[in-house]
């Protein structure tokens, strides 16, 4: 029996690392239940991909062929199809912003109960997740009344599958219906370009809401070049455009790694710390103790911003 | 053309709060219109003044006491607004709850664009829009930060990770979920606060949609603080002090020295 069906993810010819993780994830929860653990793997180099995704703890890869790149309809349909046919107690699919664009359509269309963002997930007399809520500020325990579940977890919550197995492939054949597949993938585009490029940075002085005013950001400025630093921000300032997308740490800006990372007024949140968490040395200065951006500082500062920055910079221009 | 916007009001907490049971104490709550929500509002108005849309409704599920936050949208320039609730509902809505409501409303309304956000700061779903979309079989695109509109096709920006995004044309009528930065929304003006006073909210009950009856499949059994497993050494005193000890420590990562 299918205990769990994990789709793969894939973009522009690499598996993602999120794929591994939904192994990891799938293996325990197909323990739990004592079942198998499948994966399929939709659109591109699947036979490549399967390949890759012989881990130990997968029973079956199925390959499904159709399409080039990622289209939520194929893989929606294709996933609806997957899921009749191996009757799944677990749907597993991941929570990025591919995983947005079909996983909730899997689960209206099997009409399964959603549960997303999961940063932990058990099968014992029904599905238990653990989930965040509130800007990450609260955990909550969330249980399922349902024997079938569609599931879509965080990325970076689980270890990712690495050792080799000799796992079966299978291909799938899809029966895709043309006429629902009414959007059509155009291109790429690359954003975030220009002069300075975060990513290289030792050093980064990075602005978040708490700034609170456009003009405010100087303050900010100033401190980055009294510590021979470089200028990056949460998303909300880009959003602002009070600075460049460049500046943008995070899942959809860059992801930065220097040995000094100083968030000011930012809160933490999942999609910046996503971009963040490598960095050597975190500080944090913020008004809000339970910011969790203090859960991955190695420094922090409980304060006005207001009041720290003007003196932290006559500490080293004084 | 007529966009549907739906519109969540959301919590957000205050910096220190208690929990009571699985919720968030109500004193420590304050409830706002959600984020992802504004910019999608906005775009819907802006369609309407470039003489796209011909009429911009809301949709929210909510209690009474978000009307407030409708009267927000409808101060943005919104022309009038629907307000699902019933004495059936406690707990938590799961999105196929709200999908199961949403899609009658739909079917009353029978709009060309839906747009919703991506995620509500609550909850934190990010599968409301995606969900209704395909329980009503219409089109979609989820995470949207770029649109432009001849009429009949949705040419969108989706914003990937990592700086990416993707190209992509959506047939219409379609659902789109809005991203942040996708526009600048705008603020209430008086002039729009006074004319919302005046616009319509209409109240809608379960019965009124023609549903009998809801069931949440999740249920939230806990909320608690997260376990801080950082060993952050926070710094003591008043922001000269905190300050000095944090240059001390920024000095002996070699930072500012040149
Ligand atoms: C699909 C998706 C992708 C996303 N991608 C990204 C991304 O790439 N990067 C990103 O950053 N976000 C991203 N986000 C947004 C993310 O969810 C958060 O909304 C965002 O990171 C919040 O930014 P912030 O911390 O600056 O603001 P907030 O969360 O509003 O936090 C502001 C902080 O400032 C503190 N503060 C207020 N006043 C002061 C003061 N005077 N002194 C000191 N502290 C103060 C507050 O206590 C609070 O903690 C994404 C979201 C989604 C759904
Ligand atoms: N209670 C609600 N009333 C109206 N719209 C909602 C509600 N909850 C969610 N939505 C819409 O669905 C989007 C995604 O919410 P969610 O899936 O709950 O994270 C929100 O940005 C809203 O546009």
């Amino acid at each position: 029996m299918t205990g769990v069906l994990a789709i793969a993810e894939h973009r522009r010819g690499e598996l993602r690392d999120v794929s591994y993780e939904l192994i990891g994830a799938g293996r325990e929860l197909a323990d739990d239940l004592d079942e198998e653990l499948h994966v399929a793997v939709i659109s591109g180099q699947v036979e490549e991909f399967a390949r890759s995704l012989s881990k130990e703890g997968v029973d079956v890869v199925h390959t499904v062929p159709d399409g080039a790149e990622f289209n939520h309809d194929v893989y929606t349909q294709v996933t609806e199809q997957l899921a009749d046919e191996l009757d799944p107690s677990v749907v597993l699919m991941p929570n990025s912003v591919n995983g947005l664009d079909y996983g909730p359509a899997v689960a209206a269309r099997l009409g399964r109960p959603l549960v997303t963002d999961v940063v932990d997930a058990s099968f014992e007399d029904g599905f238990v997740a653990t989930r965040e809520m509130y800007g990450s500020k609260v955990e909550t325990t969330v249980e399922v009344d349902a024997e079938r579940v569609a599931v879509m977890i965080r990325g970076g919550e689980w270890p990712g599958a690495t050792g080799n197995g000799d796992t079966e492939v299978r291909e799938f054949e899809a029966d895709i219906d043309e006429s629902a597949v009414r959007t059509t993938v155009t291109g790429f585009e690359e954003v975030g370009g220009g002069d300075v490029d975060i990513s290289d940075a030792e050093v980064l002085v990075s602005v978040g809401r708490g700034i609170g005013e456009e003009e405010n950001i100087e303050l900010i400025e100033e401190l980055a070049e009294a510590l021979d630093a470089t200028l990056s921000s949460s998303r909300p300032i880009v959003d602002n455009e009070w600075l460049p997308k460049n500046r943008q740490v995070g899942q959809s800006g860059k992801t930065v790694t220097p040995e000094v990372y100083i968030a000011i007024g930012i809160s933490g949140a999942v999609q910046h710390v996503a971009g963040m968490k490598g960095s050597e040395t975190i500080v944090a200065i913020n008004t809000d103790p339970n910011a969790p951006i203090f859960d991955i500082a190695d420094y922090g500062i409980v304060d006005d911003l207001f009041d720290v920055v003007p003196a932290l910079i006559d500490e080293f221009e004084g | 053309m007529k966009v549907l916007v739906t519109v969540a009001e959301v919590g957000t907490v205050e910096d220190d709060f208690e929990i009571d049971g699985a919720a968030i104490d109500e004193r420590y709550l304050e409830y706002d219109l959600n984020e992802w929500d504004d910019y999608a509002v906005e775009e819907a108005v802006q369609l309407e003044e470039e003489g796209l849309a011909d009429e911009v409704v809301t949709v929210t599920i909510g209690p009474e006491r978000s009307e407030e936050t409708i009267r927000m949208a409808l101060a943005k320039g919104a022309d009038r607004a629907i307000r699902v609730w019933d004495s059936s509902f406690e707990g938590l809505l799961d999105v196929a709850a709200k999908t199961e409501i949403l899609r009658a409303v739909v079917a009353e309304e029978e709009p060309d664009l839906i747009l919703g956000g991506v995620q509500t700061g609550d909850a934190m779903f990010g599968a409301t829009g995606v969900s209704l979309a395909a329980a009503i079989d219409y089109p979609w695109a989820a995470v949207v930060n770029d649109l432009e509109f001849d009429g009949e096709t949705a040419s969108v920006h989706r914003e990937l990770e990592g700086g990416v995004e993707e190209l992509t044309d959506v047939e219409t009528p379609a659902v789109l979920t809005i991203q942040t930065g996708i526009n600048e929304p705008r603020y209430a003006s008086l002039r729009g606060i006074r004319q919302a006073q005046s616009k319509e909210i209409a109240v809608q009950t379960l019965a009124d949609l023609g549903l009998d009856g809801l069931d949440s499949d999740l249920r939230l059994t806990e909320m608690y603080e997260p376990e801080v497993e950082s060993d952050a050494t926070v710094f003591e005193g008043n922001a000269e002090d905190t300050a000095v000890q944090l240059a001390g420590v920024l000095r002996e990562k070699g930072v500012g020295a040149q």
